[in-house]
């Protein structure tokens, strides 16, 4: 147990001492101005105590003063203060922009890391938390720093003070001293208690945080089966645990608190009871006593500050406990040397033995799949739901790297590419749409080099341009976030428009034409292999007429490849790609079946 | 849009707000104030006593009195304890009923939210909401708990050093207190400003929150298209957007606080001369003159910690505005039950119909109409069609039948009631829709399908699947209806997601049943099986099928068609396909690409 509460202490400060290295010039600056402030503090004392001595007390034995002797007074005491405020302003400054800059900085790498780590990584991490780690708990880690120069310079002004105790009176000086290990003791106890206590009301922030995000992200589901009171009954539960688990924190704090107010007044005190005895007794002078006691009361302040110090570091602890497995989380996606292959002809595609499980599930999720598409051909994965095609897409643009085997692009290994060299030769369309909260114009560029007029033609390949036309801003209007003020159709049409931009040497489209009509995804289709080095493409879908515009057919079913060839073949060698695509087919036998459904029910 | 910045409101017409919107913050709250006028008293008197005791203990004319030190010392122990026990006490209660009323302005935050159509509708930005019912109500916490104490004690305090201060010269202390009248003036003034600048540190987390929801939600998207870099920038410019309002801040309240300093030396240095000016007409003495000068000090402290108060009162405030905000807003469709419980109706028994009346709906005001002139019945017990090139009004006819949004022209109307007239208890139990982005909840499949009825138990919920034909689907997952589907549902195909989202609304039993997009991303076998499934279970229901798959409109009783906002035709399929009109152009093309004819020639 003493070894935990060693360890608690040991590692704030160990904290601490991270804030200071991490922001060196913005804390000497701090302490600058917090030395400059307690130096000044002490100085206006002197100033009142000389303008008393030689000026007041003088005037008031002559009965006249001069103009300049007052002058000169008033004079001392603004220059003091002055110079007091410009210690406080480079304290409170710089002591602000030393935790500022610290949050911005950790915000930065933890943010980072979340656009580093590989998306199992993201499907672990639900979003709320994310964004506490982000928020609350990066405040948390740093929220301390404020007040540190402060207390910094507390503990010079601190060791001034025990000094001039020593030197006045060793033995009163001990009986006072007592104070300082009690706050140390006391701040032991407290950061033990208070630990545990801030871990689970960080925990809880986050855990509220999650609720709110996953319930407001599920707004039209909640609202379209009337489930907002259960909504916010399951959020009032957590809401009220976070508020048990802060007010447990109070109490703990709101005890700590008035020891630390207290302990330097009982101090005194004890100075004051054994000094009035001493004094008595003839061992000390009463005017030695009265300036202890004033170097007593003096101490107040800087004892409080080291509290507030202390009495943070419980939560900056458990804040910065949160964030740590954050920054050191792996399994970045590794990337290799090389540049990928370029040329004006569509890429070749070869997938060699691959095989990938998705974490946590039991089996896995493709298996043994070994296919190539050749430059510029156009290739149908078809396959009931849950066979596997979008994990298949996710790994033609690495979004993945499969357990087994490789996947290449112009016979290089994805895995040897640098980073950006995938995205810079392929494009993706992803089955569930994501538009980004920007405009029309930004959503399709992605911050790339294009010009209007190439947005322009992108749209009208992707059949948007229409609608675009029609938007109030046109491609300046803003869409919402994730496209909330377009249909959903409109939404595809952007991500389309996005992928054909780039003119991409593999453009990999995951059933992204469901909600356009299929004469337009014809148009597509073919506006991307009419041009004289047409694209290679790959394309998940399940409406014959896509399947037929496809140089080949592979037919996936459960994780495996059972089937590749022409449709026609397909058609007539495999039942279940017969029965899929044909599933719309022979209206008769339709309405035949559902006469007899009818007459069981 | 949330309404934005109320800038002009001041802040204490803010927090009277906010106080009327947490009852739970004034219970109990006169034994708490009793506790802060002891805790108060007890930190006036603390400095005064000790100050007593030097003076008239050790500095007695004629030597220490050390009977008088021992009883004045054992005066201020007992004064010191009582003040931390009340401290103590007062801090406990404090921190209860703070933490109890903000949990409750956060529920309420949270659950007027869902009120609300800003996050479907508006695209408002989950992460910048997020803020508004965890940070923005944390924010709060700090001022309740310490700065209205603090408040209280620094007035306590400026108060017995004004009456001291008066005892000893009264000139001297209206001295003091002109000095401070600026000071006064200028607190207006600073409020203001500091409000401004907390107002935007709220503003820009919930930017940085709502920047990191992008990334993470979007983080395929980022890693498909390689805009690491340009998402980081982003990021980056989001938190130092943050950075940059918080040391703006900061400079403020630096200002404020320095302010206060000012004028206390101003103060001094004008006690010193008038102080010195007064002595030598023989006004006062140079004792009350030192003594005063120490007062000063005491009249000082307390107006520095008064800044500190204002400081964190305005951060408080900021935050609060933007909960409050949220609360202030209307909610564009009310519940009838709550906002005028007389008129308030259940929907009658039995099957249900459908008429628009007139109907218009544009999402913004000026903006193109997405739904013009629609004027209707549907029977009950009808399967509807509803079909439509992309962006024709399609969802948005749904929305409005089931009241997710209200028409801003002409009613609607379900089994006779308008619906604005409709209680949600009764309206979201009959009527129910499958949205065209159906969400999951991070749970397993069960749950997510008693989602839709809460007391079934799994052995109902796997008999539903098989209900639906999707028995062998389901028990081809590794842990049946216990598996988990991962965040949003990722962890499922998309099909899968769907069926899950249908098999959602089909437990909920409902008389209308709205289908947008239902099935979209389901292979064609699958849907055939599930669609022809529910079909024959909701016979003698109403059901509107919105599909772009024709299938769907070819076994319906009625077809709608949309086109461009308006319906332009309707009726049965065998009757549309061949009649002039554009369903006529959507079946051809439909029955190209599901293989009935021969392809297009391209
Ligand atoms: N992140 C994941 N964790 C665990 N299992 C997953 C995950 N993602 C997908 N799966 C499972 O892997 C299988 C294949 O999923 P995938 O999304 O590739 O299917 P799909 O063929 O694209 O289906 P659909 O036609 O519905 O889009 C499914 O059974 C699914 O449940
Ligand atoms: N929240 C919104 N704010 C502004 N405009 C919107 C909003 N939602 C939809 N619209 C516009 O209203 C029109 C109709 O949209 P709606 O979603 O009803 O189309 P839809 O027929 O369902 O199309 P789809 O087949 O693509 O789903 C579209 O032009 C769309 O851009
Ligand atoms: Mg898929
Ligand atoms: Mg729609």
């Amino acid at each position: 147990m003493p070894r935990r509460r060693d360890a608690v202490v040991r590692r704030g400060l160990r904290h601490i001492g991270r804030a200071v290295s991490e922001q060196r010039a913005m804390f000497t600056l701090a302490l600058l101005g917090s030395s400059l402030y307690a130096g000044m503090t002490v100085a206006s004392a002197y100033v009142i105590g000389g303008i008393t001595d030689r000026v007041l007390l003088p005037s008031f034995d002559d009965g006249a003063t001069t103009g300049a002797a007052l002058g000169l007074a008033a004079l001392a005491i603004l220059v003091v203060a002055v110079l007091k405020i410009v210690g406080i302003i480079g304290r409170r400054l710089f002591a602000g922009i030393m935790s500022y800059r610290l949050m911005a900085d950790y915000r930065r790498r933890v943010t980072g890391q979340y656009l580093r780590l590989p998306l199992s990584w993201h499907q672990r991490h639900p979003t709320g938390q994310l964004l506490s780690n982000a928020n609350s708990d990066v405040e948390a880690s740093w929220f301390f720093v404020a007040p540190l120069p402060f207390a910094c310079g507390a503990l010079v002004m601190v060791a001034i003070t025990v000094v001039a105790l020593v030197l006045t009176d060793p033995l009163l000086a001990v009986v006072g001293l007592v104070v300082f290990p009690l706050v140390f003791v006391i701040n032991a106890v407290y950061s033990q208690v208070m630990s545990p206590r801030m871990e689970r009301a960080q925990q809880l922030r986050a855990e509220v945080s999650e609720i709110a995000h996953e319930s407001f992200d599920a707004a039209l589901v909640v609202k379209t089966l009337g489930r907002e009171d259960d909504e916010a009954r399951r959020f009032a539960v957590k809401a009220d645990e976070l508020r048990d688990g802060l007010v447990a924190v109070g109490r703990v704090r709101g005890l700590f608190d008035p020891m630390m107010e207290a302990l330097p007044n009982l101090g005194t005190l004890a100075v004051l009871l054994v000094g009035a005895e001493r004094v008595a007794d003839g061992a000390t002078q009463a005017g030695d006593l009265v300036s202890i006691a004033y170097l007593f009361t003096l101490l107040a302040l800087p004892i409080r500050a080291i509290g507030w110090v202390l009495a943070d570091l419980p939560r900056a602890m458990a804040g910065f406990d949160r964030v740590t497995p954050v920054l050191q989380a792996t399994g970045e996606i590794p990337h290799g040397p090389d540049a990928a292959p370029t040329g004006e002809t569509g890429a070749t595609v070869a997938l060699r033995g691959v095989e990938f499980r998705h974490e946590g599930a039991p089996r896995p999720t493709l298996q043994g799949i070994t296919f190539d598409v050749a430059a510029g051909r156009t290739l149908a994965v078809v396959g009931p739901t849950g066979s596997g095609k979008s994990t298949l897409a996710g790994l033609l643009v690495r979004l993945v790297d499969p357990d087994r085997g490789t996947v290449e692009l112009d016979g290089v290994d994805l895995r040897t590419l640098r980073e950006g060299e995938v995205s810079s030769q392929v494009a993706f369309v992803a089955q569930s749409t994501f538009l980004f909260d920007d405009t029309v114009r930004d959503n399709v560029t992605l911050g790339g080099d294009f010009t209007d007029e190439q947005v322009h033609e992108a749209l009208r390949t992707a059949a948007a341009e229409d609608f675009v036309a029609r938007l109030p801003g046109g491609l300046d209007t803003h869409v919402g976030e994730r496209g909330a003020s377009l249909s959903g159709g409109q939404r595809q049409r952007l991500a389309i428009a996005r992928a054909v931009i780039r003119h991409p040497r593999l453009l990999v489209l995951d059933d992204a034409t469901s909600a356009v009509d299929p004469s337009v995804e014809a148009r597509i289709l073919d506006a991307l292999r009419a041009t004289d080095h047409p694209a290679t493409v790959v394309v998940v879908a399940y409406r014959q007429a896509t399947i037929a515009l496809a140089d080949e057919v592979v037919w996936i079913e459960n994780g495996r490849l059972v089937a590749r060839g022409a449709h026609e073949e397909l058609l007539a060698q495999v039942p279940g790609y017969a029965r899929l695509v044909r599933a719309y087919q022979p209206p008769e036998a339709d309405a035949a079946e559902r006469e007899t459904a009818g007459a069981q029910a | 849009m949330l309404p934005k910045d109320r800038g002009a409101e001041s802040a204490t017409a803010t927090l009277r707000r906010g106080l009327r919107m947490m009852p739970e913050f004034r219970h109990g709250l006169p034994l708490t104030f009793l506790l802060a006028l002891v805790a108060t008293a007890g930190r006036v008197v603390v400095p005064i006593a000790v100050q007593q005791t030097l003076d008239r203990g050790l500095g007695a004319p004629g030597g220490p009195d050390i009977g008088l030190v021992r009883e004045l010392v054992a005066i201020c122990a007992v004064v010191v304890l009582v003040t931390g026990v009340a401290v103590y006490r007062m801090n406990v209660r404090l921190f209860r009923t703070t933490e109890t009323a903000l949990a409750g302005l956060r529920v309420r935050a949270f659950r007027h939210v869902h009120d609300l159509s800003v996050l479907h509708q508006q695209g408002q930005r989950r992460g910048s909401l997020v803020s508004r019912v965890t940070s923005d109500v944390d924010q709060l916490s700090v001022f309740m708990q310490w700065g209205g104490v603090l408040g209280l004690v620094s007035l306590g305090q400026l108060v017995v050093a004004t009456v001291v201060m008066a005892v000893y010269s009264w000139q001297l202390t209206l001295l003091v207190l002109v000095c401070f009248i600026p000071l006064g003036v200028a607190v207006k003034f600073f409020a203001r400003r500091l409000a401004t600048v907390y107002g935007l540190v709220r503003e820009r987390i919930g930017d940085v929150l709502a920047a990191v929801g992008e990334s993470v939600v979007g983080a395929p998207t980022v890693r498909a298209y390689g805009i690491r870099a340009r998402t980081a920038a982003r990021l980056d410019r989001a938190i130092d957007r943050h950075y940059r309002a918080s040391v703006d801040a900061q400079k403020t309240t630096a200002a404020v606080y320095v302010s206060g300093e000012f004028v206390a030396a101003v103060a001094n240095a004008a006690v010193v001369v008038v102080g010195v000016w007064l002595g030598i007409g023989g006004h006062i003495s140079a004792g009350t003159l030192v003594a005063f000068l120490f007062l000063v000090t005491l009249f000082v402290a307390p107006v520095q910690t008064a800044s500190e108060v204002l400081n964190e009162a305005q951060n408080a405030v900021a935050g609060f505005r933007r909960v409050l905000d949220v609360l202030d807003t209307e909610p564009d469709v009310q519940d009838p039950a709550v906002a005028d419980p007389e008129h308030a109706r259940g929907l009658p028994p039995g099957p249900l119909d459908v008429r628009f009346d007139h109907v218009g709906f544009g999402y913004a005001p000026g903006a193109r109409k997405a739904l013009d002139g629609v004027d209707l019945a549907i029977a009950p017990r009808t399967r509807v069609a509803i079909v439509g090139e992309t962006g024709s009004g399609k969802t948005t006819f749904a929305k409005l039948v089931t009241r997710l949004m209200d028409p801003t022209e002409g009613r609607v109307l379900v089994g006779g009631v308008p619906l604005t007239e409709v209680a949600f208890a009764s309206l979201r139990e009959r009527v129910v829709m499958v949205p065209q982005d159906g969400f999951l909840f991070d749970a397993s499949i069960a749950d997510n399908v008693r989602y839709g009825r809460p007391a079934l138990t799994d052995a109902e919920i796997t008999a539903a699947f098989d209900e639906l034909g999707l028995g062998d689907w389901l028990r081809g997952l590794s842990d049946g209806v216990r598996t988990p589907v991962g965040q949003r549902g990722e962890s499922l195909s998309a099909g899968e997601r769907q069926l899950v989202a249908v098999a959602r609304a089909y437990v909920a039993d409902p008389d209308l049943l709205v289908l947008d997009e239902a099935t979209s991303a389901v292979d064609p076998a699958t849907e055939m099986r599930l669609t022809r499934a529910l079909d024959a279970l909701t016979d003698g229901r109403t059901t509107l099928t919105i599909a772009h798959r024709l299938s769907t409109a070819e076994r319906a009783d009625e077809v709608l068609v949309v086109d461009a906002g308006r319906v332009v035709q309707r009726g049965r399929h065998a009757d549309l396909v061949d009649a002039p009109g554009p369903y006529a152009g959507l079946h051809a093309s439909w029955r190209r690409s599901s293989g009935r004819q021969p392809e297009p020639v391209v």
